[in-house]
C-alpha cells in the first residue's frame, strides 16, 4: 500500500482549473520532488494535501484511509506536516516555543492539569521540553532556544520551520520550495539536512523546488507540472531529457 | 533553585503588599471612598486578565468585553438577592454564577462570531455589547428583581477589602498557570499566525472559542465582584464605553503582557479618580476635562510605545524554570 495515493485530483477556482487529474503515488521512505514553472498549480496541490483547499473532485488516501474534506489542522494529526515557501513561524515567541507549540495536540494534559500545575502537568511538560531541546539540537538551534524566532537568521528559520514540522512527528513531510532564497552553499547544507532528517526520523518526503540543482541531487523521482497538469514523471535523468519538460520550462522555440 | 527562591520573594511581596493596604484601611488613611476604588481596581485587573486572554494573547479583538462583566453582575446580584437569606453563601455562589453565565453566553456567542476576523469580530462584539445593554435596560421585564434602566439594587455588599485582594491574586496565578502552559502556547500561536498554528495540529476554531470562553469566565467573575461592590448595578457600567476601557488596559499594558495588563488596571482606575478629584478642585465645569486628559494620555504613551508600556516582557518571577539539563537526560527524541 502506498504512504499517499493521490488519483484524478481537481480544483476549480471560479471558472479557472487550478489543477486538473493529477495522480500521485508516494511510497514510504521516498523523495520525490514536484517541479514546473510558476503558476503550474504546485503550490496548489500542496494545499489540497494539506487541507487548505478542499479539491473540486478526487481523493485523496493516506495511509490507505481517505483524507478529502479534513481541515488542515486534523491533516496534520493523521501524520502530513509541512512548510511554507515564504516562512511560517511564530515571529514573537522563542525558539524552543515554537517547537513546543507543535507538541500541543500530543500535550498529554487538559487545561485543569494547566492551571492547577498538577504533578501529571509538570512531568508531561518535562518531557515535552526535553524533546523540543533534542530537536533543536539536531538542528543546530539549541543555543538560540530562548530567542525570539524573529531574530534568526533567514537559513536558521528555515531550519526552525522544519523543526517545527518534524515536531509534528509526520510520516510525510511537504516542504514547499525549500530552497527558496538561499545561495549555493546553503543549498548543498539544505540537500543534506534533508536527507538527513529523511534517515533520522524515518519520513517520506515530498518537495516543490524551483532550483534544479537540488531537485536532481535529492529527488530520487520526479513529478514536473504545467498548466495545472502533470506533463512528465520519473526518475531525475529521464525527466530532465524530456523534450515536454524542456519545453515547459525553456519555451517551444529554444528546443527546436 | 533561583526560579524557587524568586517565587518564595514574589509570595513575600503579596503578603507584604496586603498587609501595608489593610494597615493604611485600618488607620484610615485609606478611607471608605478610596476602598471601594481600591476593589474597583481589583476587579479591573481580574475582568483585564479575561481580555488579555481573548486579545493580548489569542489576537481576537474585542469590543463587547464590558457586555459580559455586566452578564456576570446581573446574573450574580440577581442569585445574591434571590438567596440572600443563605447569608455568606448566596454571595460566594453568586461568584460562581457570575462566571459560568458570563463564561456560557460566551461560548455562545464566540462560536459563530470567532469565525470572523480582526476589524469585523471587533464589530460583532460591538453589536454585541449593545444587545446587552439594551438587554439589561428593559431587564425589569423578566424580573423585576434586575429593575432594568433604573438599576439593580439590593446585592448584599463585601465592605471587606480582602474579598477583592485575594480573589485577583489567585485569579492572576491561575492565569498565569494557564499562559505558561501547551494551552497558553496555542492560545499565542492562534495569535502569531493562525495558518502555521493549523498545520501543526491545533484547531483554530476550538482554541479561540476556549481563550474567549474562559476570557468571559473572568469578566463575569469581575462582574460578580462588581455587583457586591456598588450599592446598585446599572446597566450605563456596562457599555461600550467601559468595553474600551478593557481594551485600554490591555493595549496600554502591552499585548501578551499579564504584568502589564496588572500594573496598568490598577493604574488606570487610579488615574481616572485622581483626575477626576483634581478637576473637581478647579471647579465643577471642568470635571468634562477628564474625558480629554485621558485620551491625551493615552495618545501619548502609544506614540512613545506603541507595543505598549510592557509589551512582550513579563516580570521574570512569573517565567517558569526551563530544565533544561534535567529533561535532557530524561526524554528521548
Amino acid at each position: 500500500m502506498p504512504l499517499l495515493e493521490v488519483k484524478n485530483l481537481g480544483i476549480n477556482f471560479g471558472g479557472l482549473r487550478a489543477v486538473n487529474k493529477f495522480d500521485l503515488e508516494i511510497q514510504a521512505g521516498e523523495i520525490v520532488g514536484v517541479i514546473g514553472p510558476n503558476g503550474a498549480g504546485k503550490t496548489t496541490v500542496f494545499n489540497m494535501l494539506s487541507g487548505y483547499y478542499r479539491p473540486t473532485d478526487g481523493t485523496i488516501a493516506f495511509k490507505g484511509r481517505t483524507m478529502n474534506g479534513l481541515r488542515p489542522f486534523q491533516v496534520a494529526q493523521r501524520g502530513i506536516a509541512r512548510t511554507f515557501q515564504n516562512i511560517r513561524l511564530f515571529p514573537q515567541i522563542s525558539v524552543l516555543d515554537n517547537v513546543r507549540i507543535a507538541f500541543h495536540p500530543r500535550a498529554g494534559y487538559n487545561m485543569l492539569d494547566s492551571i492547577l500545575r498538577t504533578p501529571r502537568f509538570k512531568a508531561r511538560e518535562a518531557e515535552l521540553t526535553g524533546r523540543a531541546m533534542n530537536l533543536l539540537a539536531v538542528f543546530g538551534l539549541e543555543d538560540k532556544a530562548e530567542i525570539k524566532a524573529n531574530g534568526l537568521p533567514y537559513g536558521a528559520q528555515r531550519r526552525l520551520e522544519i523543526a517545527r514540522a518534524m515536531a509534528v512527528q509526520p510520516d510525510l513531510l511537504l516542504l514547499d520550495e525549500p530552497a527558496a532564497g538561499m545561495n549555493p552553499a546553503e543549498v548543498q547544507q539544505l540537500v543534506e539536512l534533508v536527507r538527513f532528517v529523511k534517515e533520522k526520523f524515518d519520513v517520506t518526503v515530498l518537495l516543490i523546488e524551483h532550483q534544479m540543482g537540488l531537485v536532481m541531487n535529492l529527488c530520487e523521482r520526479l513529478v514536473v507540472m504545467d498548466f495545472g497538469e502533470i506533463i512528465a514523471s520519473g526518475l531525475p535523468q529521464e525527466v530532465r531529457e524530456n523534450p515536454k519538460v524542456l519545453e515547459a520550462y525553456l519555451g517551444r522555440g529554444a528546443v527546436a | 533553585m533561583n526560579k524557587t527562591k524568586q517565587m518564595v520573594l514574589a509570595l513575600v511581596g503579596v503578603v507584604v503588599l496586603y498587609a501595608l493596604l489593610k494597615a493604611l484601611i485600618v488607620t484610615g488613611i485609606i478611607g471608605p471612598y478610596w476602598q471601594i476604588i481600591l476593589n474597583e481596581s481589583m476587579i479591573y485587573v481580574i475582568g483585564g486578565l479575561g481580555l488579555s486572554i481573548i486579545y493580548g494573547f489569542t489576537g481576537q479583538f474585542s469590543l463587547g468585553h464590558a457586555a459580559f462583566v455586566g452578564i456576570g453582575a446581573y446574573c450574580a446580584g440577581w442569585f445574591a438577592i434571590t438567596f440572600s437569606h443563605y447569608g455568606i453563601w448566596a454571595s460566594l455562589g453568586s461568584l460562581v454564577v457570575g462566571m459560568i453565565s458570563a463564561g456560557l453566553v460566551g461560548y455562545l456567542i464566540g462560536v459563530p462570531i470567532l469565525r470572523l476576523k480582526s476589524d469585523y469580530l471587533g464589530i460583532a462584539t460591538l453589536g454585541f455589547n449593545f444587545i446587552v445593554y439594551d438587554g439589561m435596560q428593559n431587564s425589569d421585564k423578566l424580573s423585576s428583581v434586575l429593575g432594568g434602566a433604573q438599576g439593580m439594587t439590593g446585592v448584599p455588599q463585601f465592605q471587606t477589602f480582602e474579598w477583592y485582594f485575594v480573589t485577583a491574586v489567585i485569579v492572576f496565578i491561575l492565569v498565569r498557570n494557564l499562559v505558561f502552559s501547551s494551552h497558553g502556547r496555542a492560545f499565542t500561536a492562534i495569535r502569531e499566525n493562525e495558518t502555521a498554528a493549523d498545520v501543526v495540529g491545533i484547531s483554530p476554531a476550538r482554541t479561540k472559542i476556549m481563550a474567549f470562553t474562559v476570557g468571559c469566565v473572568l469578566a463575569g467573575l469581575g462582574g460578580a465582584l462588581y455587583a457586591h461592590n456598588y450599592p446598585y448595578v446599572n446597566p450605563d457600567s456596562f457599555t461600550f464605553l467601559e468595553s474600551i476601557n478593557y481594551l485600554i488596559i490591555v493595549v496600554l499594558g502591552g499585548m501578551g503582557s499579564m504584568t502589564g495588563t496588572v500594573i496598568t488596571a490598577v493604574g488606570w482606575t487610579f488615574l481616572l479618580e485622581v483626575l477626576r478629584m483634581f478637576l473637581s478642585l478647579l471647579g465643577p465645569s471642568f470635571i468634562n476635562l477628564r474625558g480629554v486628559l485621558y485620551a491625551l494620555i493615552l495618545i501619548v504613551v502609544i506614540i512613545l510605545r506603541p507595543q505598549g508600556i510592557f509589551g512582550g516582557m513579563e516580570a521574570s518571577f512569573l517565567v517558569p524554570y526551563i530544565g533544561r539539563r534535567k529533561s535532557n537526560a530524561a526524554a528521548g527524541s
